[in-house]
């Protein structure tokens, strides 16, 4: 697929490493949600697991570019056996971010992350996604049980003196307005959390969102004309490493034209936003970022 | 003429707190400091935000502009604080539009023209000031999240030894290298969460070694509260001066910052 024209589409500057994300998981996961905009699944290999080796390669890239902070996903970043040493190897040069379903969270290994968390000044953060306070809308997108598994993994976390963010998507009921976000909060310290802490998430409509909910309209994209700020927007000051490169962000590693090189420093260069997700990260103010 | 190393005292985040700023003044005056410097955000959250800027000028504070003066001088509807919560924006709303009617005119257009950052040389060192961070007014430099990679990369872009900063209310120093530091000066307008209710400034001796020193600062916090109730200011502002444990902004503060507070 060749690059979209520039004079179509805005073009956004990089302006600073200040995010490095890693597909750590690669597209591989334990569930199967019906709502994942990169469809990921026990069976889905697009992008595969990241190695110590591979990441630490980066690693020393991005020490030398002065990254500011550094987040993992997948699929489930818990499959990655090597998430542990990847994270203490992370958490000797800055902040570190692992969003999980939570399915994972046994008690033996939030103890093993907090001991992580106590050896370093930097913030380890663990990021647990919701879809709904309950059983009845997360397990319908994430599948039976997870709701409770999803909150006995939240609880061990808590337990072993860790604190996560809770990611919840708009399917939700009334998480985008101040009442419903703030409901959620009390039923997060009915459940025992004491300082819960939340962020709200627009859903994508790409790869199986398309089906379950709609896919993207043919003017969800942005004009050449349209103002676009990469002080606000995660693509000025961060990229996305998988197994197979450098893309731009964490939404479009599945678009061949998203994909920026082998290596961060050839991954530095403006980007034209010429895809549906630019138009939900403009428009809706979303960054990936906690 | 100095004769010893040159010695001086920062602050930042006043938050209307002038009974802190009195004292603090004072205090580093009395501990030695040649110059005192304000890296800004002098209103916000405490009472009679028309208070502060007769203290400044009477011990020749040297005043840097932070996202609030920046704000109130263009009459911007919110202080740019840079919070992502709801609640947060909540109460930052409540503080700002209070600031923003009683701050003069005067002082408003006194505010436009306040420099964003402030640089100078002692001792063979490039000392750089700004409020947020030199490429950002309201960027958060908190402890946890200011990793030693990325701050030699600003420093190496701003082309300076030593950067001060403040915006996050929590104080912190980072030695990069032997001769690179970084410094969040804190706050003298709110306790630093952390369950004490006395403020801190940084005081600064600027010698062949550079010495950090987080100076906490008591002050009248009781009159201050009766302040805060007289002008009907929310009772969470009133708790945490209070109790030393903040009440909001709380969303914005990393893992290891939200994990040290109380809320």
């Amino acid at each position: 697929m060749s690059e979209p024209s520039p004079s179509a589409y805005p073009t956004l500057p990089f302006l600073a490493w200040d995010t490095l994300w890693f597909q750590v998981a690669g597209t591989i996961c334990n569930l199967r949600c019906t709502h994942c905009f990169i469809s990921c699944s026990p069976a889905n290999h697009t992008h595969g697991m990241l190695t110590l080796e591979s990441v630490s390669r980066y690693l020393r890239e991005a020490e030398s570019l002065g990254v500011k902070e550094y987040y993992f996903t997948g699929g489930e970043p818990f499959m990655n056996r090597e998430l542990f040493q990847i994270l203490e190897a992370t958490l000797e040069l800055g902040p570190a971010t692992v969003l999980t379903n939570g399915l994972l969270l046994d008690a033996r290994r939030c103890r093993r992350l907090k001991a992580l968390e106590s050896t370093t000044d930097y913030s380890l953060d663990l990021r647990i996604s919701l879809d709904g306070w309950g059983s009845e809308d997360h397990d319908r997108i994430r599948g039976e049980g997870t709701f409770h598994r999803a909150m006995q993994g939240a609880r061990n976390l808590w337990d072993a003196g860790l604190n996560p963010v809770f990611t919840v998507t708009e399917l939700a009921q009334g998480i985008a307005s101040p009442a419903g976000r703030q409901r959620f909060l009390e039923q997060l310290r009915d459940f025992g959390i004491s300082k819960p802490r939340l962020k709200a998430l627009s859903l994508f409509h790409m790869g199986s969102e398309a089906q379950r909910g709609r896919g993207y309209h043919p003017w969800e994209r942005l004009e050449a004309s349209t103002p676009v700020n990469p002080e606000k927007l995660q693509c000025g000051s961060g990229r996305m490493v998988t197994s197979q490169g450098v893309y731009v962000c964490p939404i479009l590693i599945d678009t061949p034209a998203a994909r920026m090189g082998q290596s961060l420093e050839e991954a530095q260069r403006p980007f034209v936003l010429a895809y549906p997700a630019c138009h939900t990260c403009h428009v809706q103010g979303v960054t990936c970022r906690t | 003429m100095s004769l010893g190393p040159d010695r001086i005292a920062v602050f930042g985040g006043v938050y209307s707190n002038h009974l802190a700023l009195e004292a603090a003044c004072r205090q580093a005056l009395a501990q030695g400091a040649q110059s005192l410097y304000c890296l800004g955000d002098l209103g916000a959250f405490g009472p009679h935000p028309e208070r502060v800027f007769p203290i400044l000028e009477r011990y020749g504070v040297v005043t840097l502009q932070g996202n609030y003066e920046e704000s109130l001088a263009a009459g911007r509807p919110d202080c740019n604080c840079g919070y992502t919560d709801p609640r947060d924006n909540h109460f930052a709303q409540i503080s700002y539009d209070y600031t923003a009617e009683k701050t003069p005119a005067a002082a408003k257009r006194w505010m436009a023209g306040l420099p964003k950052t402030l640089r100078m040389e002692r001792a063979g060192r490039r000392i750089l000031m700004a409020h947020g961070s030199p490429r950002r007014i309201n960027e958060f430099l908190w402890h946890s999240t200011s990793p030693v990679p990325f701050l030699s990369r600003m420093l190496d872009e701003q082309r300076a030894d030593l950067l001060l900063v403040t915006h996050t209310g929590l104080h912190w120093h980072r030695r990069l290298s032997p001769r690179r530091d970084v410094v969040n000066v804190g706050s003298i307008g709110r306790p630093a969460n952390d369950g004490r209710t006395h403020v801190t400034y940084a005081l600064l001796t600027l010698g062949e070694a550079l010495q950090v020193e987080f100076v906490p600062v008591s002050y009248d916090v009781e009159a201050l509260a009766q302040e805060m109730r007289q002008e009907k200011l929310p009772e969470e502002f009133i708790e945490t001066v209070r109790t030393g444990w903040w009440t909001t902004c709380l969303e914005i503060l990393p893992a290891k910052e939200r994990a040290a507070g109380r809320y």
